[in-house]
């Protein structure tokens, strides 16, 4: 920046500031360690003490003063959730409608992706407008609602699958990647004499890889933490429950209890007075913990591809 | 010249036959869960009741009743200052926590100081509020915090208090999606020129001033263009973490356009008055949308060439 201001200046006075900005240097590098501490443990700090919740008696954890660790160490709140017969179907419904999206998600959105990544297409630039256009006109929940009402979605499991398998940001970020590949690929295809779809399939497909799990993240993530397809067209079938939905509805109470200033010693009395094991707070504790865990296991890996996506998105977007 | 066109375009469509089998079917699907729903609009001017043969058509009715109802102007309220306020600190706290980051000289623990601070965009807006729930709660951390330090007295029950509501959902935003937002800038850092941090430093300026006066300008541009967006999107206020921590004595200031669509439309069956308020937001969405894209383009255009 200041490149010239300096050059005529004395060697002391260079010396000098050298050692003052040394000493700035340490500050500054103490600082930065402070306040990765301070984000590592904001971060990480609330999931570790519902964890250490869900680990502990589920009475117990009524007198509060759980941090980091359970005072009372016990499996039984994982005991009861894995043997109640709504969650193990709320844990299925959501495993499935994950597994689904996805792989359909992945299929539809690479081959549109494909489509719009081959500039000599006569319709190119038609297409990439109406796809583009997705995702700034929404007609709004209600018309959605009265649709998905037409097509016969309510209270059946396709609602979690047919209507979320296109997503314009997800094609304009795989077409920028195959865009990216070399033209030889496609050309050497097209001169063994094959067509559109079997490029796209045998050719195009597997070197996407990279692409593709980054997509396939987005997808089932949005899928696995989906609550409001279920509270909208599905909440009056138990057997079409979904995880994040049932940790939903422990959620509301929770917090509609807050609203009276007796609720934690209302919520203890009823625990005392019914059941031994089960309070709402490890409940839904362990619950939390079930419905983050398997993501918390996946994305890490997949850092490095992610992380390149975002960018493609947002040069492309 | 259009004969010629016209003359190239049924050759080329023949030779392009399968691209275009292959358009269809996403095509249809496009238009039947993106642009069909559309005519469903037709809500906003009726009288709409489900299961009558024909529906008796009101004008904008239900449009004057919105802009001159006392509850509209509460949700745009909140609408507004949820969005500013989301706005603000998220763009404060990711700007600056991608210049931290970016002054970690050790590779090993960027990468998983990086991991950590994405952890929370990956969790669902119920468990983050579930999250939240018990940090904010009687005996969660905050309060035992706030006691031990001696800042107050008994314990605060935060989300049953309408004055915390809206800075409870503006940190929870933060707390979410703060690690993810440093992705863009840290990107936008890799393309600045090694040579300005190397004569700086010759300079004798300290990795403060070097931050200061050449990583944050150097990213100026990526920040103007990513504000100019989000300003567009500013009637989204989102309504998840609303929803999901709102109760009866925060739903004042809790209840955004979105949150009073599905109270509207789905809880109280006024369907004909939640699509108008719908239509309404995606109408102003898009004209602040396009509008932002063209004053972002320039601005691109200004700084990037």
């Amino acid at each position: 920046m200041n490149a010239n201001e300096n050059t005529s200046g004395k060697t002391v006075s260079i010396r000098r500031k050298r050692i003052s900005t040394k000493a700035a240097d340490r500050i500054f590098v103490a600082f930065n360690i402070i306040f990765m501490t301070f984000i590592v443990t904001v971060m990480l700090y609330p999931f570790a003490n519902t964890l250490a919740i869900s680990f502990n008696n589920a009475t117990d954890s009524l007198k509060g003063g759980i941090y980091l660790w359970p005072r009372i160490f016990t499996t039984d709140n994982y005991k009861n959730i894995f043997e109640n017969p709504l969650l193990l179907i709320a844990f299925r419904n959501s495993v499935l409608r994950t597994v689904l999206s996805t792989i359909g998600g992945l299929f539809v959105c690479s081959m549109a992706g494909y489509i719009l990544s081959r500039r000599e297409f006569i319709f190119n630039k038609a297409l990439t407008i109406y796809f583009l256009l997705t995702m700034y006109v929404s007609a709004g929940l209600i018309p959605t609602f009265f649709l998905y009402r037409d097509l016969g979605l309510f209270n059946n499991f396709a609602v979690y699958v047919v209507p979320g398998l296109f997503g314009a940001f997800n094609v304009i970020v795989i077409r920028t990647y195959i865009q990216g590949l070399p033209d030889s690929l496609v050309e050497a295809a097209r001169i063994d004499g094959a067509g559109e779809f079997r490029t796209y399939i045998q050719i195009v497909l597997p070197v996407c890889k990279p692409v593709l799990a980054t997509v396939g993240l987005w997808i089932a993530v949005g899928n696995w933490n989906d609550w409001f397809t279920t509270l909208i067209y599905a909440s009056t079938r138990d057997n079409l429950t979904t995880l994040q939905y049932e940790l939903m509805k422990v959620l509301s109470t929770a917090i509609a209890q807050m609203s009276s200033r007796q609720a934690a010693f209302m919520a203890g009395q009823a625990a005392a007075g019914g059941f031994q094991n089960i309070t709402p707070i490890a409940i839904r504790s362990t619950i939390t913990i079930i419905a983050a865990v398997p993501i918390l296991c996946v994305y890490p890996f997949l850092q490095k591809y992610f992380v390149k996506g975002v960018h493609v998105g947002s040069v492309k977007g | 010249m259009q004969t010629q066109t016209r003359r190239k375009l049924l050759p080329t469509m023949i030779r392009q036959r399968e691209l275009i089998f292959m358009s269809i079917p996403i095509v249809v699907y496009v238009f039947i869960f993106s642009y069909l729903p559309l005519r469903g609009w037709e809500m906003a001017f009726q009288h709409f009741r489900p299961g009558r043969a024909e529906q008796e058509w009101v004008g904008l009715q239900h449009f004057r009743f919105l802009f001159t109802d006392a509850g509209f102007f509460r949700i745009m309220r909140n609408t507004l200052a949820m969005s500013f306020i989301n706005l603000v600190l998220g763009f404060a706290c990711s700007i600056f926590l991608a210049l931290m980051i970016n002054e970690i000289r050790k590779k090993a623990v960027k990468r998983v100081v990086q991991t950590i601070s994405y952890l929370p965009h990956f969790l669902s807006w119920v468990v983050a509020c579930s999250l939240i729930a018990n940090f904010l709660a009687g005996d969660g951390i905050l309060n035992v915090l706030m006691m031990r330090l001696g800042i107050i007295d008994q314990p605060n029950i935060f989300l049953a208090n309408p004055d915390y509501f809206w800075w409870i959902v503006g940190w929870s935003n933060v707390w979410k999606s703060v690690g993810w937002n440093t992705i863009i800038y840290l990107a936008a850092i890799t393309a600045i020129d090694p040579e300005l941090y190397e004569s700086a430093e010759l300079d004798g300026a300290g990795r403060f001033a070097r931050m200061w006066h050449i990583t944050l300008p150097g990213i100026k541009s990526t920040i103007l263009v990513l504000v100019i967006m989000n300003i567009g999107w500013i009637l989204n206020a989102g309504f998840e973490v609303q929803w999901l921590l709102h109760n009866g004595l925060t739903i004042d200031v809790a209840e955004t356009i979105d949150v009073f669509v599905i109270r509207w439309g789905i809880n109280m069956r006024n369907y004909s008055l939640a699509t108008a308020l719908g239509m309404f937001k995606t109408v102003v969405s898009i004209v602040l949308i396009v509008g932002a894209n063209q004053l972002s383009k320039r601005f691109a255009q200004e700084s990037l060439v």
